[in-house]
Order: structure tokens, then C-alpha cells, then sequence
């Protein structure tokens, strides 16, 4: 007894330093006081009390994240909470990005003008087709639960991409994960489409997890710790079963390519993006890539950086085949919802490039060259979603690519902003998606990885070919007759779109500042 | 005399603008379109005078940092190459503005819209040009695709979507291969100088010393970008469809302008950079080369559209071009450059010609036409002419660059250069023949006569029809083209002076000896 004692006395309460953990406490905070909101305050008030809420937390959040960056910081990052979370240069860099695109989104996620009430059902749970199904279709009521859900899933991005050991990760996946899952049946056209994709996600997500698990239970055999360092140090020199360590690495890893559908793990995206609600399809292409592709940067980097000889040659090839699955699979939608998935497979290829893309010397120029594109993709991503949701029918979005025939001739602004991030989204010069690639690449020549940057290439060159076709079809065909209408977006998306468009050209004249803050520092090991 | 670079490159943008709001008024776009490229124009003329062909490898330079993580700059600068695709530009622009003055735009389209992607693309062409920055070419090289993949897909015939998406991907791989290299010519700088650079006078004394594998593979880069666009057989297949699907005006710039920046950029960035590579790698070069000459010549010969058949006779002269560059002797190398400028002024007119044809009877078939010469001498005259210095007689202007690519090709390369002559004997062919159809014998053709005439009707030229002679619009034109065309094959002198210099100075960077220079000192 007295034993126990003083055990428990010599347990110390571990260090946190409150001051790098701001922007993640806020937005986590502010997602648990936005479920009490939606339980005590009356409907007719939630939806602005949620919104300025979440506004808020994101704008408060980037304003404690500068805070923190232009303070007096350690150099190469601090671990706090007992070492859970490493608060470095690359975590503030992927935490901003995260909240600026979090904060597009919510504004696509914000709009009731576009579809009256919102983009989203009120009871996702009603079967489609019965009564009461008909019958929520001719209300515009709208559950505000995509705030906090929203939010959470910020909030477990933010975290997961500053987690320095496994298991901190893995928790951070969930809280990520299945608000997304929640989120993706909530479209209000479509019931069946968006159950089907919420439904599929979940399911195939919850394998992914539990590879990720087991996964991470075979590298604790391995190392004894989860935390990336410890992992490190033993790969760094033992005689330990490399069977182990291996086979560890090969389950998480699936588990993170999962979420950053990267291709052949990409199964579930196209029906995802598709049948998602379009500002939750956004959120998705743009956050979730971020936080999955963070992840695998520190995974790779900090824990098994000694060991890349090894796995280098895997996720080599890897590489190649979701890139040449998304722009040959690309090549074959005819929705753009789905076109714009496979492109983001083919991205998904292009970012792995860059998380590889380390040299023997132990650097990583592609570290920030891959921080560099998940930021432009993102910001281009999130305002192409918000043009999908403007182009409409009876049906609600007219997402077949033959009902864009000749947009430009009804819509010249329109059809002028979606061109211009199409060929964002191919990588043609003047535009943040050709300095992303152009970062990436040099990386990767650097790396000696210039096979791989031709293959990269030619599937950019294939992959140029569906976004050229939408632009063909959009300025040199014809109107259908009873075509779409484009919708005027309220202020929100007006914003959101705005916001994306002008980010993608602004990062493709002068990348340099953005370049430079990517750059300064690396993972705390 | 910086300013006159940097405002032949801001006067046409801001053309742009201003012709993109006149979109309601078609005749003041057409009127404000033509008074700045005719700005553009006395520009051309000024630079021209500024540059000393005897002075500094890259004149009137002028830049400011762009993306200083990689040192990239904005920088331009011209040498007497660059200046001479540059002054045929401006030339031409205000020919095409007024050859397509009454021509009719697909139904919703305006002039506005089409003048100012004009004026674009004689922006960004003029900007390629005149990049000294390896990166900055890269990314003007890919911007130059936008308006062109508009003006063909916007503005074109039948089949103008697949011949746009095809003119684009073409040459975007190109590009992007291209840029494969650029990169890898970036890290090899970073590696020996501590510090990236794109600048081409750096780049090009760091990587022409690389040893001859990593040569040959940036070399392959490059030059798969600039075979397409030039386009050498068998990189050649967008052409025939960019060219008989694009307005006339618009084939004006894709065969007598866009192509010249695959040339151009074999002198400036392949020889240059890639010494070693480019004497190891010739043959093919070579071969490619002869091909097109012959390939595009029999193919031309065998066209029954007018338009595809410009586009093959571009390929066959595009051999010629490829030779006399790849043949390493400073009168080839001239004789390429010229060539350059001439193939611009000869088919440029020929396209000119053939467009007002076209206009005439509204198909580019040929067998649609006969004896066009009985209801339009003047036409007939004009067409005879540009076929002529098409086919390179002595004394129009393509007659002394055709000349000098041969001569001097032939101390290094006789072989070559034996079966490229073949190609002359070929021109004479499908020039003549050409003339012959369409304009010689009875008055006949769908085109001329009618349809309904039946086949095999033949016209009477004493009766009054729809086709007329030139107007004065046309022959306004296409008198400064004729005289350029003759004044050039007398007294070609000023151009050489221009571009010898040039050349000598890229054959020097390359490291050949003459031969010439040996004989001549026997």
C-alpha cells in the first residue's frame, strides 16, 4: 500500500506549454462549446451563433498560431504534453493551412443562398424515398451539427499532424475521421448517393484504422515505445526482427495513404467526393489531404528516415500508380465531381513524389516543396468545389459534364474562374499549381528520383487532357437548351470562391514568401 | 534603349485590354487592334536600329528578381536572332489584322474577343523571344498555348476542338519534358555554384561542361520540346490539323510564327548548353531533318486541302531549317536564321494568298477551284509569286537562305544535305501544280462555277460572277509582303549583318571550327 503511494506520488503532472497548443485548444474547445449551443439554444438562433462561433475560433486561432510563430520559439520545435505533440516549424506551417482552408470551407459549408436552407438535410437518418423522406425534401430546415462536426474534424486534423507518437495519432485519425464520416450523408439532393458514400467511407475507413492499428501494435513490439523518435533510434541500430518493423510500416502506412487516397487506396474517393454534400466534398479534398500528407511526412521523416532504402523503392512505386490511375481513370468521368476526384488521386501521386524526395544526406527539400502544394492545392481545390455548387438545375448541382456545355456563352465569369483553375489544377505556368509541381519536382530531381519526375510528367501531360476537355466544353460547344443555370453565389461563396481563385494566381506570381516560410525549419526529432 | 524591349512587350497587352472592351463594336475593335500593332510595329522598327550587331551577345538586357528562392528573374535581353523573329512578328500581325478584316466569325463570336487573344499571343511571342531566363522561357513557352488553344478552338472550322486539345497536349508534354531538364540543368548549377540560378548565360557555362551522358539527357529534354514545336517528322501530326482548322489569320501565326520558337530555341538553349550533346546527338537531328524534308514535301505534293497543304510545306522547310543548324558551319547556320525570318515572309504570304482564295469560294478544297486566274489576274499573279519565293527562285528572299543552308551544309554533311536537295526539286512540284489547279485552264470548280452546275461544268469568265479580283484592302496588304519578298532576295545584306554575329557567337559556345573559314583562307 505504502508502495503504491509512493508511486503515485512520484507521477508528475506533465509540462504544457499552453502558448504552442493555443491554436489547437481553441478550435477543440470551441467544437465542445458548439455541441452545448446546439443543445440549449433555440433553433432559430443557431445557425448565426454557430456560424460566428466557428468563424471566430478559426480566425482566433490563426491569430494565436502568428502570435506563436513571431514570438521567441525554440528553433527546432518543443514536445510538449509529455511529448505527444511536437510543436515545430512544419506543425505551424501545416496548422495554418489548415485553418485558412478550414476557414474557406466553412464558408462554402455557411451558404443558404445557393440551395435554400443550406446544402444540408436535417435528418440524415430518414430512409430516401418514404414519406418522410418527400417530405423534409420540401423544407429548407437545416441541422447546424456541421459546425462542431466541422470543427472537431479541424481540430483532430490540427492534432494529427502534430502528434510526435503513434498512438496520439491514431486518436487523432478518429477525431478526424468520423465527424467526416457524419458529415458526407448529410447532402440534401440525392439521399441515397450521399448515404451510399457515407456508408462506404465509413466502412473502408474503419478497416484503414484498424490497419493503422495494427500497424502501430507490431512497431511497439518492435521499438517498445510508439513514439516516432524511439522508433527511429531502434531502426538506427539493433538486431532486432526487421519482420516487425516492416511489416508495422507497411500497415500504417496503408492506413495513411488511405486517408490522402492515394491510388491503389483510392477506392472509396470518387463515390465519396460525388455523393458528399459539394462544401463537405471541399473540405474534404482540401483539409483531409493536408492532414494525411502531414502525417506521412513526419512519419517518414522522423521515425523511418534511417530505414528510406527500404521503403523508398515501395512508395516509389506507389507513387506511380496513383498517378497513373488518376489521370487514366480521370480520363473516363463524365461527372465532374468524380473528374475532380481522380485529379486528386493523380495530386495525391504527386505529393507522395515529394514526401520521398529525401537525399542520402538526411535532408528533406521535400518537405516544404510538399507543404508548398498541399497549400495550393488546397486553396484551388476549395474554390472549384465552391463553382461545382453553383452550377444548377432543378436536380440541384449539375454535376454530368455534358450539362456544362457551352457555360461560358451564359456565364462568361463563371466559366473564366473555373477555367482558370482547371488549368491551376493541370499545372500550367502563372498559377500556384505549376510552382507546387515545380517545387515538388526539383525536389525530387534532387533526390535522384528523376525517373519518377518524367513519369510525373507525362501523367500531368494525360491528366491536362480531361481538364482541357471541360474547357472545350464549356467555351466551344454549344448550350444544351435545357441546360443548367448558374446560380448567384450569396456572399459566402462569392468569398470562399474568390478567396481560392485569387490565392492560386497570387502563389503562382510571387510564391516567394510562402516558399521562404515552408522552408525554415524541419521536424523535431 | 532598354525601354523599347520592355514596350514591345507591355504595348500589345495593353492593346488587349483595350480591344477586350470593344467587344459591342467590332469595327473600332478591328481599328484600335490594328493602330497598336501597328505601334507595335514602329517599336520593331526602333529596336531594330538599336541593336549593334558587333556589340554584346545579349543586348538591351533588362530584369528585376522574380521568385528568388530558385534565382529566377524577369529578364530580357535579344540577340540578333531573337531580333529578327521578333521584328517579322510585329510585321506580320498588322498583314493578318488586315487580312482578316471582313472576314465572319462563328456566330456569337466577336472581333473583339479574337483581336485581343491576338494581340496576347503577340505579347507572350514576342516575350519567348526575348527570355533570358531559362524558367521564364519555360513558363512563357506553356503561357504562349493559352490564347493560341483559344483562337483555334474559338474561332476555327469544323473540327477545331480536337485540333485545339491537340495542338495543346502536344506541345504541353513537350514542355514539360522540356522542363524535366531545366531542373536538372538547375541542380547541377546549384550543386557547382552553391546557389540556383535559371540565367542562361550561367546555366549555359555550367552545364556545357557536364560530362556527355547527363548532356545527352538534357539535351533529349529540351529538344523533344522544341521537335514538336517545330515540328520536326515524326513530332508533326498537330500541325496539318492546328493549321486547316484555325482562321487564316490565325494559321499565320502557328505555321509563320509559334513554330520559329522550336528553331529558335535549338540555337539558343540546345547548341549552347549542350555542346557536347548536340555534335554527339546530330545524326539523329539530322535524320529527322532530311525526313521532313521529303516527308513533308510528298505529303504536300499529295494534299487536296489547301490548308493541310501549308502546314507540309512547312514540315519540308522545317527540315531545311534543322539542317542548316545541325550542320555546325556559320553560313549554314545563317542560312537557317534567314531561313527563319524568310519561311515567315514567304508562307506567311502564301497563307495570305491562299486565304483570299478561300474567302473566294468559301471551301479550302483544291478541286474546288480552276481557272481562278480568268476572274482574278491579280490574285492569280499574287499566288504565283508567293508559291515562287515558296519554292525558293533566285531572287526572291527564300532563294538565299535555301542557298546557304545547302552550300554550307554541304562541307560537313554531304549526304544530307544531297538528299535534301531532292526537297527543292519536290517544291517546284507541289508549288506549280497547285498554281496549275486552281488557277489555270477553263473557269471550273464547286467553289467558282457552283455547285449546281453539276461536275465537269465549266464556267464562262465573261460572265459576271461573285468572284472578284483583289481589293484594295488585299492589295494593300500584300504589297509590303512583295516587297520585302524581292528587296530581300537582291540585297539581303542587312539581315545577314544582323545575324552573323549571332551565329558565329553560338557556333563559338558550341566549339566547331569552320571549314569555310579554311577554305577560304587556301
Amino acid at each position: 500500500m505504502n508502495l503504491l503511494v509512493a508511486q503515485a506520488q512520484t507521477i508528475e503532472a506533465p509540462e504544457i506549454d499552453y502558448g504552442a497548443l493555443a491554436p489547437m485548444l481553441i478550435v477543440l474547445g470551441a467544437a465542445c462549446i458548439s455541441v452545448l449551443l446546439e443543445a440549449l439554444l433555440p433553433k432559430h438562433q443557431r445557425w448565426a451563433v454557430q456560424l460566428v462561433l466557428t468563424l471566430v475560433t478559426l480566425v482566433g486561432a490563426t491569430g494565436a498560431l502568428i502570435l506563436y510563430a513571431t514570438s521567441e520559439r525554440p528553433e527546432q520545435g518543443v514536445a510538449t504534453l509529455a511529448g505527444a505533440i511536437a510543436v515545430d516549424s512544419p506543425s505551424l506551417f501545416l496548422w495554418a493551412t489548415l485553418l485558412v482552408l478550414g476557414f474557406g470551407s466553412v464558408l462554402l459549408i455557411a451558404d443558404r443562398s445557393v440551395e435554400p436552407g443550406g446544402a444540408f438535410v436535417a435528418q440524415a437518418a430518414i430512409r430516401p424515398g418514404t414519406v418522410q423522406d418527400r417530405a423534409q425534401a420540401t423544407k429548407t430546415g437545416m441541422q447546424t451539427e456541421v459546425f462542431p462536426l466541422t470543427l472537431f474534424a479541424l481540430g483532430g486534423m490540427m492534432t494529427f499532424v502534430a502528434s510526435n507518437d503513434l498512438l496520439t495519432m491514431f486518436i487523432a485519425l478518429e477525431v478526424l475521421s468520423l465527424p467526416l464520416y457524419l458529415l458526407c450523408g448529410l447532402a440534401r439532393r440525392r439521399r441515397l448517393l450521399s448515404q451510399e458514400a457515407a456508408v462506404k467511407y465509413f466502412l473502408l475507413g474503419a478497416f484503414a484504422s484498424a490497419f493503422f492499428l495494427y500497424g502501430v501494435a507490431l512497431l511497439y513490439g518492435y521499438a517498445g515505445s510508439v513514439k516516432l523518435s524511439a522508433i527511429a533510434t531502434a531502426a538506427a541500430g539493433t538486431d532486432r526482427s526487421d519482420t516487425l518493423l516492416f511489416a508495422g510500416f507497411g500497415l500504417l502506412v496503408v492506413g495513411l495513404l488511405f486517408k490522402a487516397a492515394v491510388g491503389p487506396f483510392h477506392a472509396w474517393t470518387p463515390d465519396v467526393y460525388q455523393g458528399a454534400p459539394t462544401p463537405v466534398t471541399a473540405f474534404m479534398a482540401a483539409c483531409t489531404k493536408v492532414a494525411a500528407f502531414g502525417g506521412i511526412l513526419r512519419v517518414l521523416t522522423v521515425a523511418f528516415e534511417n530505414t528510406q532504402w527500404e521503403w523508398r523503392g515501395v512508395l516509389y512505386g506507389v507513387a506511380v500508380v496513383s498517378m497513373v490511375i488518376g489521370a487514366i481513370l480521370g480520363l473516363t468521368q463524365t461527372d465532374v465531381k468524380r473528374m475532380i476526384a481522380y485529379s486528386s488521386v493523380a495530386h495525391a501521386g504527386f505529393l507522395l513524389i515529394g514526401t520521398i524526395a529525401l537525399t542520402p544526406e538526411g535532408t528533406n527539400p521535400g518537405v516544404s516543396a510538399t507543404m508548398f502544394y498541399l497549400l495550393a492545392y488546397g486553396f484551388t481545390t476549395i474554390a472549384a468545389f465552391g463553382i461545382v455548387s453553383l452550377v444548377r438545375n432543378s436536380d440541384g448541382e449539375a454535376t454530368h459534364l455534358s450539362q456544362w456545355a457551352g457555360l461560358a456563352k451564359r456565364s462568361p465569369i463563371v466559366a473564366g474562374t473555373f477555367t482558370f483553375l482547371l488549368l491551376a489544377l493541370a499545372g500550367i505556368p502563372l498559377t500556384s499549381g505549376f510552382i507546387g509541381k515545380f517545387v515538388v519536382f526539383s525536389a525530387a530531381i534532387d533526390a535522384g528520383l528523376t525517373p519518377l519526375v518524367v513519369i510525373a510528367l507525362v501523367a500531368s501531360a494525360v491528366a491536362a487532357f480531361f481538364y482541357l476537355r471541360v474547357i472545350v466544353l464549356m467555351y466551344f460547344s454549344d448550350p444544351a437548351p435545357d441546360g443548367p443555370t448558374v446560380t448567384v453565389p450569396g456572399a459566402f461563396t462569392t468569398i470562399a470562391i474568390t478567396l481560392g481563385a485569387v490565392v492560386t494566381l497570387v502563389l503562382g506570381l510571387w510564391p516567394t514568401f510562402v516558399l521562404d516560410w515552408a522552408g525554415t525549419g524541419t521536424f523535431l526529432s | 534603349m532598354t525601354w523599347v524591349l520592355i514596350a514591345l512587350l507591355v504595348v500589345p497587352l495593353v492593346g488587349a485590354l483595350v480591344v477586350a472592351f470593344l467587344r459591342k463594336d467590332d469595327t473600332k475593335a478591328k481599328l484600335v487592334a490594328l493602330a497598336f500593332s501597328l505601334v507595335e510595329l514602329v517599336l520593331a522598327v526602333l529596336l531594330w536600329a538599336a541593336y549593334d550587331p558587333d556589340g554584346d551577345r545579349i543586348q538591351l538586357a533588362a530584369g528585376v528578381d522574380w521568385i528568388p528562392a530558385f534565382g529566377v528573374r524577369l529578364s530580357f535581353g535579344i540577340d540578333g536572332i531573337a531580333l529578327v523573329m521578333i521584328a517579322v512578328i510585329a510585321l506580320l500581325i498588322p498583314l493578318v489584322i488586315g487580312a482578316g478584316w471582313t472576314e465572319k466569325l462563328p456566330a456569337g463570336r466577336s472581333q473583339g474577343g479574337y483581336l485581343s487573344l491576338i494581340l496576347i499571343q503577340e505579347a507572350v511571342t514576342v516575350a519567348v523571344f526575348a527570355a533570358t531566363d531559362v524558367f521564364l522561357f519555360y513558363v512563357l513557352f506553356e503561357v504562349m498555348l493559352i490564347p493560341m488553344y483559344f483562337l483555334i478552338g474559338g474561332y476555327g472550322g469544323a473540327r477545331r476542338q480536337y485540333a485545339a486539345v491537340k495542338f495543346f497536349l502536344y506541345s504541353f508534354l513537350g514542355g514539360l519534358i522540356m522542363l524535366a531538364s531545366a531542373i536538372g540543368a538547375y541542380a547541377m548549377a546549384s550543386d557547382e555554384l552553391g546557389k540556383g540560378t535559371f540565367d542562361w548565360a550561367t546555366l549555359v557555362k555550367v552545364v556545357s561542361d557536364a560530362d556527355s551522358t547527363t548532356q545527352t539527357w538534357l539535351f533529349l529534354g529540351f529538344f523533344l520540346a522544341f521537335a514538336i514545336k517545330a515540328p520536326l517528322v515524326p513530332f508533326h501530326t498537330w500541325l496539318p490539323d492546328a493549321a486547316a482548322e484555325a482562321p487564316i489569320g490565325v494559321t499565320v501565326i502557328v505555321v509563320g510564327i509559334l513554330d520559329k520558337v522550336g528553331t529558335f530555341g535549338m540555337l539558343r538553349y540546345l547548341l549552347p548548353m549542350f555542346p557536347t550533346a548536340s555534335k554527339n546527338l546530330a545524326p539523329l537531328v539530322l535524320v529527322l531533318a532530311v525526313a521532313g524534308v521529303l516527308y513533308g514535301s510528298l505529303l504536300a505534293t499529295g494534299q487536296r486541302d489547301m490548308k493541310r497543304f501549308l502546314a507540309y510545306v512547312s514540315i519540308a522547310h522545317f527540315g531545311f531549317i534543322a539542317l542548316g543548324i545541325f550542320a555546325f558551319t556559320s553560313q549554314a547556320g545563317v542560312g537557317s536564321v534567314s531561313y527563319m525570318l524568310n519561311h515567315s515572309i514567304s508562307t506567311g504570304m502564301l497563307i495570305l494568298v491562299i486565304g483570299m482564295v478561300i474567302a473566294r469560294g468559301g471551301s479550302s478544297l483544291i478541286s474546288d477551284y480552276g481557272g481562278m486566274s480568268k476572274v482574278a489576274p491579280l490574285l492569280a499573279g499574287m499566288l504565283l509569286l508567293s508559291g515562287l519565293t515558296t519554292l525558293s527562285l533566285p531572287g526572291t528572299n527564300s532563294f538565299v537562305s535555301e542557298f546557304l543552308v545547302l552550300i554550307g551544309s554541304f562541307p560537313t554533311q554531304p549526304v544530307y544535305t544531297i538528299i535534301a536537295t531532292v526537297g527543292m526539286v519536290l517544291a517546284a512540284l507541289y508549288v506549280l501544280w497547285l498554281y496549275q489547279r486552281i488557277m489555270t485552264g477553263p473557269l471550273r470548280g464547286d467553289a467558282l462555277v457552283g455547285a449546281a452546275a453539276g461536275p465537269g461544268a465549266v464556267g464562262d469568265p465573261e460572265k459576271k460572277t461573285a468572284i472578284g479580283d483583289l481589293s484594295k484592302r488585299e492589295i494593300a496588304v500584300l504589297a509590303p509582303l512583295v516587297v520585302i519578298v524581292l528587296a530581300l532576295g537582291f540585297y539581303p545584306q542587312p539581315v545577314l549583318d544582323v545575324i552573323t554575329p549571332t551565329v558565329g557567337a553560338t557556333l563559338t559556345e558550341v566549339g566547331v571550327t569552320d571549314p569555310v573559314s579554311v577554305q577560304e583562307g587556301k
